[in-house]
């Protein structure tokens, strides 16, 4: 459990910029959620048996966690690992290096469950989620949160600069919350694009979040557990294999 | 346990980047106790040397053993009882000088309490007494080297490792962390350092390694390593003609030598050198004893190292 004390430096600068924070990594889902919502939801019918904002509100959970773990995980991350020397003063301690992956995963994970247990609470405010079963959605952010964090700490531990971020950003994040049934349902893609979005993890929390918001269980839920389940442990793994070759080589 | 255990042995170490050995077969013991250096120019391997000592980096071959713990096996429990101040200085921009302390005990598992109960002398320490609210940006160059030799002592080390503790400071504040690890020597501390500092080395180690190329080609008191390796007596000249009077030198001297525009004269007696020069008023000439310097260029040559 060394890793807690890795997790609890992150928090402690968190808290301190708790303000700033907070508004970047909300500000833009909510502004997107109510503007689309209610604009685009004015000319559209109900989506899936639900209001078009409602809709997008659970698309908005995961996207929103995923964007917060990512860049929580990458930019954070590689400031913290590349400009400070953060990480390198931790491993003078009794720390390891496999410490400070798990410490920085966990917590760009938890930095993005508040993200998007933020947006379901103003969700749920605003009428748009009114099932218990919601409650059932604030694990699910947690682990689409570690999915993401584990895929971005890979890309961190293998980043040379900055600039390593914005293929991962451009080439993989923007079209797969593209496909992945945030702002329209994913079945009416293409087949092949379906199948596509299906191996990636953000559509699976995008299908076990939006029944929830609906106030139905999730079908296959199974599935999507697992989906985002092996996103986070094959993504852990492989940043911990890639950090040791970048720190004890 | 026997009563001499060292702090630190390494035992034919080794260690490669790609083709290039940076570390080749390295044998190096420090005693309980002990301020020991270790010198040598850059891309000497004394960075890397730390990070194999520290676990941090594994070796290709070799045995280490830190505060008799196997190292890579158990560095973790060797780190315990260890404390590093790094070349580079990494505090935690965005925490105060208090923030900083606190964290870095709780890498060592310390308790709130325990680590709260250590701020004002560690702060006295580092002479920030009343600064433990500063931002870290609002620190000078040797505040900051003070506060990392602060934080290296949180878990109140047996063992310190420092990495050119003193590079980029001013004599101000170089003569002050002197002055602080002299006090930890006298508490009973182990230092391990490296400098490239000859008068660093000199006044504070007890013990000094010369390394170069990844191997140590000398070892000794610092006393021991002038009487070994040097001639006791060292004549610096400049000046014109200075070219053509070292042939003259060196009929009067044991070994002459030339960096740049000035003439070296090493000797166990350089009467009939400073007889010599007394006629010459061209030439301008300093008479010295030999110094650590000196050994360390005689054995690792006066060629600029990048």
């Amino acid at each position: 459990m060394r890793w807690v004390a890795v997790w609890r430096r992150n928090f402690l600068v968190w808290r301190k910029l708790v303000i700033a924070s907070v508004l970047s990594n909300l500000a833009d889902p909510l502004i997107l959620l109510f503007g689309l919502g209610y604009g685009l939801g004015a000319l559209l019918p109900s989506v899936e048996g639900m209001s078009y904002i409602a809709f997008f509100a659970a698309g908005t959970l995961c996207s929103a966690t995923m964007f917060t773990a990512s860049f929580e995980s990458m930019f954070s991350g590689f400031s913290r690992m590349h400009g400070q020397k953060t990480w390198d003063a931790i491993l003078y301690a009794p720390l390891t290096i496999d410490d400070v992956v798990a410490g920085e995963i966990v917590w760009a994970a938890s930095k993005a469950w508040l993200s998007g247990a933020t947006i379901l609470a103003v969700a749920a405010v605003f009428g748009l989620a009114a099932s218990p079963l919601v409650v059932l959605a604030l694990p699910v952010a947690f682990l689409v949160g570690l999915a993401f964090a584990a895929v971005g700490l890979v890309m961190t531990v293998l980043a040379k600069n900055w600039d390593f971020f914005s293929f991962y950003m451009t080439l993989i994040m923007t079209p797969m919350t593209m496909i992945s049934g945030v702002f329209f349902p994913a079945e009416q893609l293409p087949r092949p694009v379906l199948a596509v979005a299906q191996v990636l993890p953000l559509y699976h929390g995008v299908e076990l979040v939006r029944p929830l918001v609906a106030g139905r269980l999730p079908t296959d839920a199974v599935v999507h557990l697992v989906v985002l389940l092996v996103y986070a442990g094959a993504g852990y793994a492989i940043a911990i294999m890639f950090a040791r070759r970048r720190f004890s080589a | 346990m026997s009563a001499r255990v060292s702090a630190l042995k390494a035992r034919a170490l080794r260690k490669s980047y790609g083709a290039l050995e940076v570390v080749s077969g390295l044998d190096l013991e420090v005693a309980p106790g002990e301020c020991f250096g270790l010198l040598g120019p850059n891309g000497a391997g004394k960075t890397t040397t730390l990070r194999l000592c520290l676990g941090l980096t594994h070796p290709d071959a070799g045995e280490i053993e830190l505060l008799g713990e196997p190292v890579p096996a158990r560095a973790r429990q060797a780190r315990q009882r260890i404390g590093v101040v790094p070349q580079f200085d990494n505090l935690d921009p965005d925490f105060t000088v208090a923030e900083n302390l606190l964290v870095y005990g709780r890498y060592f598992g310390m308790a709130p309490r325990a680590i709260a109960a250590k701020l004002g002398g560690l702060l006295e320490f580092a002479g920030l007494a009343g600064r433990e609210d500063a931002r870290i940006n609002t620190l000078s160059g040797g505040m900051k080297r003070r506060l990392t030799l602060a934080r290296a002592l949180v878990n109140d080390p047996q063992l310190l490792f420092m990495d050119e503790p003193t590079t980029g400071l001013d004599p101000q504040a170089r003569h002050l962390i002197w002055e602080r690890l002299r006090r930890l020597t006298q508490e009973g501390k182990t230092l391990v350092l490296t400098t490239h500092f000859m008068e660093e080395a000199e006044r504070l180690c007890h013990r000094l390694a010369i390394m170069d190329r990844g191997r140590l080609i000398a070892a000794g008191t610092p006393r021991e390593l002038i009487a070994a390796h040097i001639e006791p007596q060292v004549v610096e000249v400049h000046g014109n003609g200075y070219e053509a009077w070292m042939e003259q030198a060196r009929r009067l001297a044991p070994r002459v030598e030339r960096a740049g525009d000035t003439v070296f004269v090493y000797a166990a007696d350089v009467a009939p050198v400073l007889a010599d020069l007394r006629g010459r008023p061209e030439l301008a000439y300093l008479h010295r004893p030999a110094s650590l310097e000196d050994v360390f260029l005689k054995l690792t040559g006066r060629d600029l190292r990048d």
